[in-house]
């Protein structure tokens, strides 16, 4: 199942860093984080719980970016 | 600018006039650098605390780590000064912090402005439907609310929001934010329209025949919100890049400021530490990688902007990217370079005139429904009195005989006049042959065929002229239709009365004997070639405005059917290419010269700034160029 957040984020790089982690999280099959449409895509694994994914996705992107906003409604 | 924005902007200025202060005021020794911390952490806090907070969570090389370290050493190597009885150097470390931040704040409005720019043009999403209620009111409704099958209410000026049929009214509807074409088109009555459009002129009520999420206007805004989410070999040569290069330039900038110290100390001579350190902390702050992470995808977000404003959605940065390279262009013929409308191309008369063959052929085929009596009534263009038609008999295989007037007339093809005892003119005319014969004598004959787009020739040409190889056109057409076809349009290779399952085995052996830096793109009108179009390297649908099967399949999608927008898409993206490469290499290359020159000790913090900040805004508006498409 596939997923677009809205996110904030204020640098090109920091956007990176976000992917980067995201793709990181266990559940997480697949992750892309534009910057330029402030968006963030995120692809679940199998029988993943997308909430309580989200919910690690949001932790690991503010451990690398603090000042970065994602919108899990 | 938004409010994050404005706050920096308010500390900048706070920071600048307690710099310009500091300057007049009197103070010596440690309170001066005391003075000097309180503009200092004005303008830097959040970049140290990002910097610490990254270093406790192992995210070591960034730039906040870069400028962090860089201010705070010049700011000790200014107490270490005061320390050693001379005047210490406070400002400079301040005013590293006080550009950097002035330089991000510019690139973020600058960034912010172009982004607002290009979602402005790809803006066509409708924010509400118009239903009437039973007394006669409109009501504004969100248009995700309205089920399929209901009656909505556009108003001249407003969007269609939701994929439907007129049930009431008439109009002419702009489909230029959708096809990037200007000339409007007129509905009526009983046509489907399609979400996106402008109203123009008349009241409309429209049943709608689709959900919104389903109509064409949220397909076309899926596609290109999501497009740069596909990301570009540059992008991803960037992101592998920046990985390498910040913990290497840290190295490098610790290396500078320990070898030539340890050096010295070895040779007897004094240490000069201080110089070297100096050195160092120029490096840092002109190695900062931003000015590339930042204008590449910009660029591509811009030129993807820029083509669907004429009409054209790329589906990702890396189609963008691909087209650039494309050095094959594969063509479909019926629909893709002809217009797939049988027409009345030429007319040779035998002792009758034109217009009288014309009009007695039309006549004789007029209670026929085949394509062809319809093309022919078309070229008559006038109304048909019925009356004057009688005793039509339909041959099968043959044609027409039939008594307009009292004249008998029979139309048809050769085997219908051998059939009559007739001689005809023996044509290998490429197209349908109507043979025609009046009062038992030969009347000449009418050629009906499927027309060029009158784009077609031009945007052959044009392709050629943007560095394409070949061209190949796959038909399942008659060799004799498809070579004229070619010959007229100066296409390279024809591939003739091919099924739907050759033309992939034909683009597959073209893929094959192309290298691989080569691209090989398919264009097609969308309509049966979904599994050629996802085959070729790009795959390009014409003529796709509310054909969703095409849509998903392409890469590329032309909005309406003109050849010509493929050569305008390869400029497009051969445009923005060349930018993102003119990036790559000035910001690289002012790099590499300002790392020497600071590694020797002749470029100051200032021109470290200029390399770092400066760089990062000229690569930015050198960017936002590719958002323009108006002389590509």
């Amino acid at each position: 199942m596939k997923k677009t957040y809205k996110i904030e984020v204020d640098c090109a790089n920091c956007a990176l860093k976000m992917e980067e982690a995201a793709k990181k999280v266990a559940g997480v099959a697949e992750a892309t984080v534009s910057f330029m449409t402030q968006k963030m895509k995120v692809e679940f694994a199998e029988g993943a719980d997308p909430k309580a994914v989200m919910a690690d996705v949001v932790k690991a992107c503010k451990k690398v970016e603090e000042d970065c906003e994602i919108y899990v409604d | 600018m938004t409010k994050k924005q404005k706050k920096v902007f308010v500390r900048i200025i706070i920071a600048s006039v307690l710099m310009i202060a500091l300057h007049f005021v009197p103070v010596t020794g440690y309170a001066r650098f005391a003075l000097y911390l309180i503009p200092y952490l004005v303008i830097g806090y959040d970049i140290l605390r990002k910097a610490f907070l990254g270093i406790l969570h192992g995210e070591v090389f960034d730039e906040n780590f870069l400028m962090a370290v860089a201010t705070v050493g010049a700011m000790l190597l200014g107490v270490y000064q005061e320390s050693q009885g001379q005047e210490g150097e406070f400002a400079e470390g301040v005013a590293v912090m006080l550009f950097y931040q002035i330089g991000e704040l510019f690139q973020a409005v600058a960034v912010g402005k172009s982004r607002k720019n290009i979602t402005a043009l790809m803006d066509i999403r409708p924010d509400y439907a118009n239903i009437e209620d039973e007394s006669g009111n409109l009501e504004q409704v969100d248009p995700d609310d309205v089920e399929i099958g209901t009656i909505i209410v556009v108003q001249p000026g407003e969007k269609v929001p939701i994929d439907g049929v007129v049930v009431e009214g008439t109009s002419t509807l702009n489909t230029a934010a959708l096809t990037g074409e200007s000339v409007p088109r007129t509905v009526r009555e009983g046509e489907e329209v399609i979400s996106g459009c402008v109203n123009n002129t008349g009241l409309l009520k429209i049943r709608t025949t689709k959900e919104f999420g389903e109509s064409t206007v949220s397909k076309i805004l899926d596609l290109v919100e999501n497009s740069s989410m596909k990301k570009s070999k540059s992008e991803n040569f960037i992101t592998k890049f920046a990985k390498y290069y910040t913990p290497a330039v840290c190295y490098s900038a610790l290396a500078l400021a320990v070898i030539p110290t340890v050096i010295n100390l070895v040779m007897g001579n004094p240490a000069n530490f201080t110089t070297w350190l100096i050195r160092a902390l120029t490096f840092l702050v002109i190695s900062c990688p931003c000015a590339l992470v930042i204008s590449i995808p910009l660029s591509f977000f811009g030129g993807i902007g820029g083509a669907s404003s004429c009409g054209i959605l790329v589906k990702g940065s890396n189609y963008l990217e691909a087209l650039a390279q494309t050095k094959y262009v594969v063509f479909d013929k019926t629909g893709t370079l002809t217009k797939g409308v049988f027409q009345v191309t030429e007319i040779h008369p035998e002792g009758i005139s034109k217009e009288e063959l014309l009009k007695l052929t039309a006549y004789a085929e007029s209670y026929s429904n085949h394509p062809i009596s319809k093309s022919l009534k078309e070229a008559y263009g006038q109304e048909i009195n019925k009356a004057s038609v009688s005793e039509v008999e339909e041959i099968g295989g043959h044609g027409v005989t039939a008594s307009v007037d009292g004249v008998s007339v029979a139309a048809g093809n050769a085997k219908l006049m051998r059939k009559l005892g007739l001689s005809y003119a023996e044509k290998t005319n490429v197209g349908t042959v109507v043979h025609v014969a009046v009062d038992g004598v030969y009347a000449g004959y009418i050629l009906i065929s499927d027309v060029e787009k009158e784009q077609s020739a031009e945007a052959i040409q044009a392709l050629k002229a943007n560095g394409v190889k070949k061209t190949v056109m796959l038909t399942g057409d008659s060799k004799a239709v498809a070579e004229y076809v070619a010959e007229k349009l100066h296409i390279d290779e024809v591939k003739s009365e091919l099924l739907p399952g050759d033309k992939v085995d034909a683009v597959e052996a073209l893929l094959q004997s192309k290298s691989a830096k080569e691209n090989l793109a398919f264009v097609g009108d969308g309509i049966n070639d979904a599994p050629v179009l996802s085959r070729a390297d790009i795959g390009v649908a014409m003529g796709a405005l509310g054909s969703d099967a095409a849509i998903e399949a392409a890469d590329i999608v032309l909005m309406d059917d003109n050849p010509m927008k493929l050569a305008l898409a390869m400029k497009i993206s051969r445009k923005c290419l060349r930018i993102v490469y003119e990036n790559i290499v000035f910001a690289l290359g002012v790099k590499a010269i300002c790392l020497i020159l600071g590694a020797l000790g002749i470029a100051s913090m200032w021109l470290a700034i200029f390399a770092d900040v400066g760089v990062t805004v000229i690569a930015v508006l050198n960017a936002i160029r590719c958002l323009s498409v108006k002389n590509v």
